[in-house]
């Protein structure tokens, strides 16, 4: 059963560029917290591979009990109302995997982070993406891969570029460790490495204070 | 209906009479005492898979089953205990006794005092929460048990759990608690202080040393109890404004209303099977528990030594213990780096939600116990 489960984590993790990378990005044994873990498939993927002791934060009840389901443990919570359940550095890792544009503060969300974790992983939706950006020099708010849903209905409520949140991160004396742009279809051509405002849909970051 | 095959069928109870009885927190020895309580499923070679249920106020230890064949009513948590059901007796053992200070076999006011010969009524020691945990603490080591895989309960039942996850934190490897607090509110002390008064203000009750029950006055406190175990909500769906039998009003003081009716048959029913100076008892254990009043209030001190994972559960129309208290607790737990997992599931069905909730709730202590398990299983076998 351990090594059906130890396949399974692994295939998951694979078939998500953001995912694989972040995994590698992460040491064996830690502390990790996923803030929108939505069914904890991550974190169970992380207990299996790595050891790691997890715990997630989940607003949506019937995801919270699919988290149960896997052995994950899950605290039900709005992302909005605030971490200060959570106390100073309780955490290795602090995981916000293509949630931030759903807070109604991801700034607040970013300090709070690294207040609770010693690094943080973000991983993060450019609207800079070239797709993106043709689709409004067009004349209308994009939909793509990666932001599949209409303007008047998502609950992406906060769309950045890179270039934004690496100056949001300046401001908030937050000093990005890594920066990995990754592109759709799982490539990271040479275009995405040199101009990751244009060419990344999404990039990881790891960040610290 | 008792051959049904997700059944635990019939059940017997069983009495577990301790001679040399307890010590109480409040110093005093009592002795002897008896606990009456039932098992479901099998205990295994190395008697790690015990989990041990806790009832509420007015549970006791027939958690589940039938006593014998065209038995009406099963125990009062059947739905969840079971083959296949969330507590699995085709893998885990049931464990459910009836409270010390309760009225369903166990000892309490109404049991002889091997001193005078005669029922202890008001001369029972005021026993705590504490007092109950270390009365089961005693049947634990009775049965053999080292470490229970689960304590688990709602309401009292959840109290209870904390209680053991607190003062014994090496004998068990999760505590499961619902719909329950870490110390009830002021307003909740107010229902049972009120409950308490119709019972001792009925001329019936005699300083509690009656024949038969002062039912007025425990059939008045039950009623209060119940609204408090409903939400405005759950009522105004299931009776509104409906009148009972007539087209119109009485304009008398009968019972006109759908409500009166249900209430005084939830008063009538519950003084055949309960014992009035027991709910004195238990209500004020109730009011007493407070896990953080010896830390000077301070919840996350209670659990400095707390060791094992929590889950925690609450309903969001729940307002005799609301979510605000159990994510009091989370709170404590996460500060002292517990694993813990928390729900408030929503629901209309109020406080009474623990066992409405059946789906829902089921899931989630499925989920739970049998990752407990397996993980542990794997960890053993490493």
């Amino acid at each position: 059963m351990r090594s059906d489960l130890i396949k399974a984590s692994e295939e998951y993790i694979y078939s998500r560029r953001d995912l694989s990378t972040m995994t590698e990005m992460i040491p064996e044994n830690v502390r990790i917290l996923d803030l929108g873990c939505g069914t904890g498939r991550l974190l169970k993927a992380m207990q299996v591979l790595k050891g790691a002791r997890v715990m997630g934060v989940e607003m949506n009840e019937s995801k919270v009990i699919e988290c149960i389901g896997r052995g994950v443990p899950v605290i039900q919570k709005n992302l909005d109302d605030g971490l200060s359940d959570f106390k100073d550095n309780s955490f290795d890792f602090v995981i916000l995997s293509q949630t931030f544009q759903t807070v109604k503060r991801p700034d607040v969300i970013l300090d709070e982070m690294l207040r609770i974790g010693k690094r943080g992983i973000v991983s993060f939706i450019n609207i800079g993406y070239w797709r993106a950006r043709i689709q409004i020099a067009f004349g209308n708010m994009p939909v793509t891969r990666t932001l599949p849903m209409q303007w008047y209905d998502t609950t992406n409520i906060h769309l950045g570029t890179i270039s934004d949140f690496r100056k949001l991160c300046r401001d908030r004396n937050i000093r990005i460790v890594t920066e990995i742009p990754l592109q759709e279809r799982n490539r990271i051509p040479w275009r995405c490495r040199l101009w990751p405002n244009l060419f990344a849909s999404t990039c990881v970051f790891i960040i610290e204070k | 209906m008792t051959t049904k095959s997700d059944s635990v069928g019939i059940v017997q109870p069983h009495d577990f009479i301790l001679q040399e009885g307890i010590r109480l927190h409040s110093g005093q020895i009592l002795a002897p005492v008896t606990l009456r309580y039932e098992t479901y499923g099998t205990l295994s070679e190395k008697k790690d898979n015990a989990i041990l249920i806790e009832h509420a106020l007015s549970g006791d230890a027939h958690a589940a089953g039938y006593y014998a064949e065209g038995d009406g009513r099963p125990g009062w948590w059947d739905s969840m205990i079971g083959p296949g059901k969330p507590f699995d007796t085709n893998r885990y053992f049931i464990v459910c006794s009836n409270i010390l200070g309760g009225c369903s076999g166990s000892t309490g006011p109404g049991s002889i005092n091997p001193a005078t010969g005669k029922p202890y009524n008001m001369s029972f020691p005021v026993i705590t929460i504490e007092d109950m945990v270390d009365a089961q603490r005693k049947l634990k080591e009775h049965l053999g048990i080292q470490k229970w895989l689960s304590v688990a309960g709602g309401s009292m039942g959840g109290m209870q759990a904390i209680q053991w996850g607190i003062k014994y934190p090496e004998e068990m490897d999760s505590v499961i608690a619902i719909a329950t607090t870490a110390r009830i509110s002021a307003q909740s002390i107010a229902f049972n202080w009120v409950g308490r008064e119709a019972i001792m203000d009925d001329q019936d009750w005699n300083g509690g040393n009656y024949e038969d029950q002062p039912e007025h006055g425990l059939a008045t406190a039950r009623m209060l109890a119940h609204i408090t175990y409903l939400s405005e909500e759950s009522m105004r769906q299931k009776f509104g404004r409906r009148l009972q039998s007539s087209e119109d009003y009485s304009y008398a003081f009968k019972k006109d209303f759908s409500v009166e009716s249900y209430l005084e048959h939830q008063g009538s029913r519950f003084v055949e099977r309960f014992d009035a100076n027991s709910y004195l008892y238990i209500t004020r254990a109730i009011d007493y528990f407070d896990v953080a009043g010896r830390h000077d209030g301070e919840l996350k001190k209670a659990f400095e030594h707390v060791k094992c994972p929590f889950m925690v559960v609450s309903f969001s129309s729940d307002w005799l213990f609301p979510p605000e208290q159990s994510k009091e607790l989370v709170r404590a737990l996460l500060d002292n780096d517990i694993d813990t997992t928390y729900c408030n599931i929503e629901s209309s069905y109020g406080h009474d939600a623990f066992l409405l909730e059946e789906a829902t709730l089921g899931r989630m202590l499925s989920g739970f116990l049998d990752n407990l398990y397996d993980r542990r299983e794997d960890e053993n076998a490493k």
